[in-house]
């Protein structure tokens, strides 16, 4: 196992009470941050640390936090992402069902860091159960002054209130999520302005994922520059990955970034390998809404150099024969899967959770979702496959959020690199109309395994 | 308007009050969220118009600001529910794992199609989106609860502990 910076107490026995967390160091950032730092000077070692967003985006987070306006006399707000509702993704859950006080903790240093006295975790409402976890720990931080009036005796405040949602995808967009904290519906907003000048309340905010502001303790412990040492290149650090799909160790797994996808699927210390024996067949490596690629290009590049579970390395080769890390969400698929009936149900996902703001999203989905119908219930034309690829390609780019992206990008690829499957769907109806049918082979003999 | 009788137990109240606490001045419409959420639990878990109406006296909202809301998230019922609704999770990673047959398993022996409710009112079938379960798939919630790497047998003992419960399940049960 590599190293492990957010996970390594994980299997400590009463982990989630403060008074363990404590004992294993926790609460040690809090402390150095209010007692001997500055809160530009944590920005700082943030911004050292190379530390890119958690959430999906990979933006850089020290940048995102030194972008936070500061008018006096206007509160700021911390706002942590647990929405987490990209299929493929359970990282945010598994950190905080069992190691809450880690978010809490990064929580008080980032908001001590962006002088925010009042801040939010809105967690998705199907989580409830997690949310009474939280909850739980922040009545321990309360109870023992790391939360409340005059931390430390530092003259800093804190509150931490934990927001629950009510079942949408789209309350993961940043903007969409603070609408929603708000008490409306979940409609992103039109940027600029940006949350970093005009979030919630229309005061300035800064929105991270759970992750992310997780990250920002052992960031602090140990410094910017010995978090920038772990990884590889601009991917610093380590990453959650959510392992799903047909392996045989399903699961969360804290990775040093730079591991090889090869031993990332088939080591016995991370997937195992693909499960009943079966041929390794395709991935999306970073959530639902980045693309999919055969095994062949997941393992390697176009140019054949080792893929690398890096920021950089997923995304080599472009949209054409790369991928990227996304949330980390990490599908594996063996041979029996039929990559039209996959794309239909992300179809499905997409147009079941665009928000309907904006036309090229609403009426794309749409379609998109009826013509995968379609072919894969065997009344497909051999036509519609370049209809779809006309459609996803008139919503990106033309809409408010990336969920038109998002909803494109999967149904692009999907024709790209496994056109042959599209085609059998609508040559062969009678043999696609069992949901359980023997996709066709490859045509360059790409699974391997 | 509707006649029916909308209910908020003495308790329920009290946390909605110590809720609309938890924001900065004049922001209590932030709370409308929640407040849904112990709305549908205290009312048969569903929202009715009466019910969305009480929650809007109680924000100082107009009505039509709770209806906008409860309408767009799928946690909220606009209508009658079974007691238990077994929200089965569909997505890709889950249904690489088996989620359709878990889906066909329960229609067939509760004898009802999704998005139905058996004739004794106790389980209603739903099908979701990916709630974040997917490295233990195939998997449904039901109220709080998640139940995980589902068999055939796990669901029939699953169905058999809740028939015996026979208490609604919310998700704003402690657990
Ligand atoms: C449709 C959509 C869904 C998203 N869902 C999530 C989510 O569930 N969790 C998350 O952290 N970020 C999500 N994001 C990304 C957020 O908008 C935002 O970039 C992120 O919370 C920033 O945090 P980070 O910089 O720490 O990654 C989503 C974005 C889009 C467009
Ligand atoms: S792209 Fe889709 S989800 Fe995003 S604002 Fe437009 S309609 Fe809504
Ligand atoms: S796909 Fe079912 S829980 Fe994620």
């Amino acid at each position: 196992m590599g190293k492990q910076l957010l996970l390594e107490n994980i299997n400590v026995e009463g982990i989630r009470t403060l008074e363990v967390y404590r004992k294993m160091g926790g609460y040690a950032s809090v402390e150095k941050a209010i007692k001997t730092m500055s809160p530009d000077a944590v920005t700082e070692e943030v911004k050292k640390s190379g530390l890119r967003g958690r959430g999906g985006a990979g933006f850089p987070t020290g940048m995102k936090w030194s972008f936070l306006a500061k008018p006096a006399g206007v509160p700021r707000y911390l706002v942590c992402n647990a929405d987490e509702s990209e299929p493929g993704t359970f990282k945010d859950r598994y950190l905080m069902e069992y190691i809450p006080h880690a978010l809490i903790e990064g929580m008080i240093t980032a908001s001590f860091a962006l002088g925010a006295n009042k801040s939010f975790i809105y967690i998705r409402g199907e989580y409830f159960y997690i949310s009474r976890i939280l909850e739980h720990a922040i009545g321990e931080a309360y109870a023992a002054g790391w939360l409340g009036k005059n931390i430390l005796g530092s003259g800093f405040d804190l509150d931490l209130t934990v927001q629950v949602g009510a079942g949408a995808y789209i309350c993961g967009e940043e903007t969409a999520l603070l609408e929603s904290l708000e008490g409306k519906r979940g409609n992103p907003r039109i940027k600029p302005p940006f949350p970093a000048v005009k979030g919630l309340y229309g005061c300035p905010t800064v929105v991270n994922n759970v992750e992310t502001i997780a990250a920002v303790v052992p960031i602090v412990n140990h410094g910017g520059d010995e978090y920038a040492k772990i990884g590889l290149g601009k991917s610093t650090g380590t990453k959650l990955i959510s392992a799903s799909g047909n392996i045989n160790k399903p699961g969360v797994y804290e990775i040093e970034l730079g591991v090889p996808v090869e031993e990332f699927i088939f080591s016995d210390e991370y997937c195992g390998g693909i499960a009943n024996g079966r041929k390794f067949k395709a991935c999306v490596p970073g959530g639902s809404s980045v693309p999919i690629l055969p095994a062949d290009l997941m393992l390697k590049t176009s140019s054949g150099e080792n893929r690398l579970m890096t920021y950089e390395s997923l995304s080599e080769g472009g949209f054409a024969t790369g991928s990227m890390l996304g949330s980390g969400g990490f599908i594996v698929y063996d041979d029996r899967a039929c990559i039209v009936r996959s794309t239909y149900n992300f179809s499905h996902f997409y147009r079941h959770e665009s928000c309907g703001q904006c036309s090229p999203c609403r009426e794309g989905t749409a379609w998109m979702e009826k013509i995968l119908h379609r072919l894969e219930n065997g009344l497909g034309r051999i036509e519609d496959i370049d209809l779809l690829w006309d459609v996803q390609g008139k919503i990106e780019g033309r809409t408010i959020c990336p969920l038109g992206d998002a909803a494109a990008w999967p149904v692009a690829a999907a024709i790209r690199h496994f056109r042959h499957e599209f085609e059998y769907h609508a040559k062969y109806p009678e043999k696609v109309k069992d949901p359980k049918h023997t996709p066709p082979p490859m045509p360059s003999l790409a699974t391997v395994g | 308007m509707s006649t029916q009788q909308v209910k908020f137990s003495d308790e329920a109240l009290l946390e909605c009050q110590k809720i609309i606490k938890r924001y900065p001045e004049g922001k209590q419409k932030s709370a409308l969220i929640p407040i849904l959420h112990i709305a549908q639990a205290e009312n048969d878990g569903w929202l009715s118009s009466a019910t969305m109406d009480k929650v809007a006296d109680l924000l100082q909202l107009n009505p039509i600001e709770v209806y906008e809301v409860a309408t767009f998230y799928s946690m909220y019922n606009l209508k009658p529910v079974g007691k238990c609704i077994l929200e089965v999770c569909k997505t890709v990673p889950c249904w690489l794992n088996g989620a359709e047959d878990l889906v066909a398993y329960l229609e067939k022996k509760l004898k009802i199609k999704v998005g139905e409710t058996t004739p004794d009112g106790m389980f209603t079938i739903k099908t979701v989106e990916c709630l974040g379960s997917c490295g233990t798939a195939p998997m449904l919630q039901c109220g709080a609860n998640y139940h995980e790497n589902l068999t055939e047998s796990k669901a029939d003992a699953l169905i058999e502990k809740l028939r015996t419960e026979n208490t609604r399940k919310n998700y704003t049960d402690i657990i």
